[in-house]
């Protein structure tokens, strides 16, 4: 019988992880809170200032234990991984799966339907929390033409068609994006997307939450051993994570964009916290930068429920949940991805 | 699967002491320590002979007794647990 091995997350700071016997001992402040044994546990992952003993590292290197070390924030730094790891063959997979272009497809079109489906519930959500204030009939038919896509998306099997499906349903999602914004300062209207560089604030905000949300998924994907650069909706292109910008797709509506609205219409950020360059370029300043990545923090706090897991974790693991369930599809555990649908 | 073992090791006579703390860390190393000489331990099959060879190896059956209990992988429902101490759910999210 397979068993599914857990993952133990530290991040408490100061802890430190030790051998004792066949067992990993957590000491957060000389008293051992939890002492697991090594054969239950898949991977160790320590958040900032976390400390493990090298005769750990050993054990867990030859007991196929993945540790990993992420700043607080985050950020992937290193990772222990003994001699005979498996992941080899899951990055080998991996490459099989982005090869063959049925398949490539298929996995998609998982990841699509993670985006329009929560891309979606956002504009629902808009339409139920301030429906009197917005052009309703506008959002609602982007609302419908979504769902079109998403029942469209079962019946393309073309990874150019899917393609364009996606681009269809981002510019009718950013085309009503600004009714969402119920702010009345006119720095905030939102013309459509632009970046590179992002020429309004609201487009500065949505860029920088992306490259936050870009940066974790990247970690976890890192984490589990899957290769972040190999993507399946995104081409290979040197530099460009092309799996981390497919994991999140899923992501974005729910975690970037649902902050990115709070933040503006709760007035959390103001307008003369955005300065514009001579290039045209709009920046954040420094306390505005500050009070985005605390809220971004604070968001990673929020305890859900995962909708497929059925446990209740913080909103921060989830990255980490759905690399593994990434992993468990792409080593044939699971039939399909299943996309992290927002309710 | 889970496995509940506890042990009663005399401690009376020479050498029961380091007994009962051979099979206490034998224990250990497999499982989770929820009373004084209870155990549960998330093993399977084949980790769990390792653990029963080694801890019969530890005992004198003489004087010292084990008791395994097999509560097989649905044991959630057959574990209540009142009181102070309450263990760690160990297929949980294990956050720290």
């Amino acid at each position: 019988m397979k068993r599914h091995l857990n993952t133990l997350y530290v991040t408490t700071q100061g802890a430190y992880l030790f051998k004792d016997g066949e067992t990993l001992a957590v000491k957060v402040e000389e008293t051992v809170r939890l002492r697991l044994p090594i054969h239950t546990v898949a991977g160790v992952v320590c958040f900032g200032q976390v400390s493990v003993s090298p005769f750990l590292l050993g054990h867990c290197a030859e007991n196929n234990v993945a540790v990993s070390f992420l700043t607080v924030n985050g950020k992937f730094l290193a990772k222990v991984q003994g001699p005979a790891s498996g992941n080899v063959l899951l990055r080998r997979q991996q490459y099989r799966m982005a090869d063959d272009t049925a398949t490539c497809a298929a996995t998609a079109r998982f990841f699509l339907t993670g985006k329009l489906a929560n891309a979606r519930t956002v504009l629902l959500r808009a339409l139920r929390d301030h429906g009197e204030k917005i052009d309703a009939s506008a959002v609602r038919r982007v609302v419908d033409r979504l769902s079109q896509h998403l029942t469209g998306l079962e019946a393309r099997s073309d990874l150019d068609a899917l393609r364009g499906l996606e681009g269809d349903a981002a510019h009718a999602y950013y085309g009503v994006f600004d009714q969402l914004i119920v702010s009345c300062h006119e720095a905030f209207r939102f013309a459509g997307r632009n970046r590179r560089p992002p020429l309004d604030p609201v487009n500065c905000l949505l860029s920088f939450l992306y490259t936050l949300l870009a940066h974790d998924v990247r970690s976890a994907l890192e984490t589990t051993g899957l290769d972040p650069a190999v993507g399946f909706l995104h081409r290979d292109r040197p530099g460009r994570p092309g799996l981390a910008l497919d994991m999140m797709e899923e992501f974005r509506p729910f975690f970037a964009d649902r902050l990115a609205l709070t933040l503006i219409n709760l007035g959390r950020v103001r307008p003369k916290g955005f300065i514009t360059a001579e290039t045209g370029a709009v920046l954040m300043d420094e306390a505005t930068r500050k009070e985005v990545l605390i809220a971004y923090q604070e968001r990673k706090q929020d305890v859900v429920e995962h909708p497929f897991l059925r446990e209740k974790m913080p909103l921060g693991l989830l990255f980490h949940m759905q690399a593994t369930l990434f992993a468990r599809y792409v080593r044939g555990d699971l039939d399909g991805y299943p996309p992290l649908l927002w309710k | 699967m889970l496995v509940l073992v506890s042990y009663d090791v005399a401690t009376a006579d020479d050498g029961g002491s380091g007994r009962l703390r051979r099979v206490a860390k034998a224990c250990k190393d497999y499982g989770q320590r929820v009373q004084y000489s209870v155990f549960e331990c998330l093993v399977d099959p084949g980790q769990w002979e390792r653990l029963k060879h080694r801890l019969l190896g530890l005992i004198d059956p003489d004087k010292d007794s084990l008791r395994f209990y097999y509560l097989g992988s649905n044991w959630r429902g057959r574990v209540e647990h009142v009181g102070v101490k309450p263990g760690v759910d160990q297929e949980g999210p294990l956050i720290i």
